[in-house]
């Protein structure tokens, strides 16, 4: 067992421990130091551990509780590559977040470190967590540090809403969550994600356990941010302060997805395996819905934050589609797309922060030609909208190329036009706001967008200058050139297929777990991607350039072009945003609805 | 064993969630989310319910003694701090809303939207 398995969740928890009890009487520089170390630390653990988990598992079984005859009796972390690769994505995120942070808040409190901490030890154990109740465990605790973190700003109004919306539609999820472990325990007797794949075998599913793995769905896809579950995550991610924002888009919404992978794999693909194809389509169906929804939504947004939030949504969606087409190819290349996703989207997320730090708002229009105080956020912000339209080679175009040759394997051919199409959407929203603010171009009015938002009362007092201080500037472009750069990675998208494959074999990876049989040495399928990912990858980034144009001169296109599709458009544009209406009754109504939806359409579908 | 604990926990889950739904106040809402989460106990303790069993403490009793299941006791207790964590956060979110908001109503409180 390698002692190395358990300190990415020990190390920040030790320090947050030890930041309690003494940070106050330590300097606020004593703490930012002890954040930066140990989230650091954490990202090297985590690194070490991708790279001994490269041929086999890293199986850790908690106290020495190993496997009795098969049997699973403790509680074990289970690592894989791909696993170990979203930590290190969340230790990184959050080394950037509290350098970050160093310069971004003029006070902060001891219990921002210790909540971002604990927060990061919380996401760690849910990433490589092999059991279902303990990933419950982390899930709430993840998600209690991250209302705590929203409603950080506790004395504005923004942010009450944002927290009060997340707490309460999250745990609500959690509760389904913890409902569907019942029923599975109740079937399976077990609750480690092997066992109760060696349980199931060979059954037929039967109405328990559909309802049982709905409810598991409807519990991660809340945390995603999943129509029609996302509503929670534009009023919390708009209201965050910016360092937590960072890490919320960048890796929260992911592990919601990675754990539908993380159920799906191990226990239920042998009881469902005659059903792959309907859950194919159930999951691939809301996965675009969810992308379009997103990216339409962001387009109608002025409030920087707010429209981040609605592209990380209509990015879930594109996770969403990439997990849901159930081959190990797909899951290969989402992840990837996920690592280099999470870097941009978070380097994004700081570029506004720098924004709202030099120039005191965050609002799109507001900002029209303001973007001299930070000419370097301009920079973060065009190379954002690059790597989110997956502009070849750089950044997520590995993920995507998998993405796309697996969903023609599977004869989803329709799929990768409506991904790219969602792409167009979020990265040209992307670019539009960035030009209209650096480059001073387009509208200065829009009636469309959204109502203006307040303006930014986070920072009270600062002097403001011309140039930004590095501290502030180098985490975005850090977080930017290393997502791009993931990318170049030599024979990377074959490495991570060759995992993926070892993640979705269940026989192996079960008599790995429980009986400590190490996996036959495989070598990675070699990948080319051949013309296809290229072509979709050029369009959907001159798509997006061509689609913040739209954005920026609309109003001045001919009335003859403009009039019958405006006409046609306002009434379910203004629709589909009276639902994200900001209340959270709402939410939970859609919540409820969306998990019997899902309940039924598997329901009717599983013979 | 009958189906009567499952139909409980189905009920309190659904009156819970209509009273969050309905909600018109923080308060309220909060009392609603703890009345839906106490489903979940229901539900946990009647799948490990064995008709005349012991509580699974196995000292001073005789070997093959009738019990309980442990694990979902451990379950239910793990989420009953689960949910006082979230109802003592969300309260505290309830009495800064009254104070820097001037109100409890969810609906009052929605500032953005759209």
């Amino acid at each position: 067992m390698d002692v190395l398995v358990p300190l990415v969740v020990a190390v920040p928890l030790v320090a947050a421990a030890a930041l309690t009890a003494m940070g106050q009487f330590l300097g606020r520089r004593v703490d930012d130091l002890t954040g930066i170390a140990a989230a650091a630390a954490t990202t090297v653990v985590s690194t070490m551990l991708l790279l001994r988990s490269l041929d086999h598992d890293l199986v850790y079984w908690f106290g020495g509780w190993t496997p009795r005859h098969g049997i699973a009796l403790g509680i074990a972390f289970d690592v894989d590559p791909l696993s170990a690769g979203i930590a290190a994505l969340a230790g990184a995120l959050m080394t950037a977040s509290f350098v970050f942070a160093w310069r971004y808040f003029d006070e902060v409190g001891t219990l921002f470190h210790v909540l971002m901490l604990v927060f990061l030890a919380a996401m760690n154990g849910f990433a490589l967590s092999g059991d279902l109740f303990n990933m419950f465990v982390f899930f709430e605790l993840m998600s209690v540090c991250a209302f705590a973190l929203v409603g950080y700003a506790i004395e504005q109004r923004a942010p009450l809403q944002g927290a009060i919306n997340f707490a309460a539609t999250n745990t609500v999820g959690a509760l389904l969550l913890l409902f569907g472990i019942g029923l599975v325990y109740g079937r399976t007797g077990a609750l480690n994600l092997a066992q109760i794949g060696r349980a199931l075998d060979g059954r037929p599913p039967d109405g328990l356990l559909v309802v049982a793995f709905a409810l598991l769905l409807t519990g991660f896809l809340v945390k995603a941010g999943a129509v029609p579950f996302h509503f929670w995550l534009s009023d919390a991610y708009a209201a965050a302060p910016i360092p937590v924002c960072a890490v919320l888009s960048g890796v929260m919404s992911d592990l919601g997805l990675h754990a539908v992978a993380r159920i799906y794999w191990p226990s239920f693909s042998g009881v469902f395996a005659a059903d792959a194809g309907s859950l194919r389509a159930i999951l691939v169906g809301s996965g675009v819905l969810t992308a379009l929804v997103g990216g339409t939504m962001a387009f109608f947004q002025r409030d920087l934050k707010r429209l981040l939030a609605f592209v990380t949504i209509g990015h879930v969606g594109i996770f969403l589609a990439g997990i849901g087409l159930l081959t190990a190819r797909a899951l290969a290349g989402t992840t990837l797309y996920v690592l280099a996703d999470g870097f941009v989207k978070g380097g994004l997320f700081l570029a506004v922060g720098i924004l709202l730090r030099r120039a005191r708002d965050g609002d799109e229009l507001r900002l029209r030609g303001q973007g001299g105080v930070a000419p370097m956020a301009g920079v973060a912000f065009l190379l954002g909208g690059l790597g989110l339209a997956g502009l070849p080679p750089f950044g997520t175009f590995p993920g995507s190329a998998l993405i796309i040759r697996s969903a023609n394997d599977v004869g989803y051919g329709w799929l990768p036009p409506l991904l790219a199409a969602a792409s167009i959407l979020t990265a040209g929203t992307v670019l539009r706001a960035g030009a209209r603010i650096f480059l001073g171009v387009g509208d200065a009015d829009d009636p469309s967008l959204s109502h203006e938002p307040p303006a930014a009362e986070e920072e009270p007092e600062h002097v403001p200058g011309r140039v930004s201080p590095p501290l502030l500037f180098g985490p975005a472009l850090a977080l930017m050139v290393v997502g791009l750069g993931l990318a170049f990675t030599p024979g990377l998208a074959g490495r991570a297929t060759q995992w993926a494959q070892r993640f979705e074999d269940r026989p192996a990876h079960t008599a790995e777990v429980l009986r400590g049989v190490a996996p036959r040495p495989a070598r990675p399928p070699a990948f080319h991607p051949g013309a296809a990912p290229y072509v979709y990858g050029a369009i959907s980034t001159v798509g997006a350039v061509g689609f913040a144009f739209f954005g920026l001169y609309r109003r001045r296109l001919p009335a003859l072009v403009r009039r019958v599709p405006g006409r046609l458009t306002a009434g379910p544009a203004a629709q589909l945003k009276a639902l994200h209406s900001g209340v959270v009754g709402d939410y939970v109504a859609w919540l409820t609805f969306g998990a019997a939806a899902l309940g039924c359409l598997l329901a009717l579908t599983v013979r | 064993m009958s189906y009567l604990p499952y139909a409980l926990a189905v009920w309190i889950l659904a009156v819970g969630l209509y009273g969050v739904v309905r909600s018109r106040n923080l308060i309220h809402l909060v009392v609603c989310l703890t009345v839906a989460q106490s489903s979940t106990y229901v539900l946990l303790l009647s799948i490990g319910y064995v008709n005349r069993g012991t509580a699974p403490i196995f000292a001073d009793v005789p070997k093959g003694t009738r019990a309980v299941d442990p694990v979902v006791q451990a379950l239910t207790l793990t989420d009953v701090v689960v949910s006082v964590t979230v109802a003592a956060l969300l309260l505290a979110l309830a009495i800064q809303a009254q104070r820097h908001a001037d109100t409890t109503d969810p609906d009052e409180l929605a500032e953005m939207h759209g």
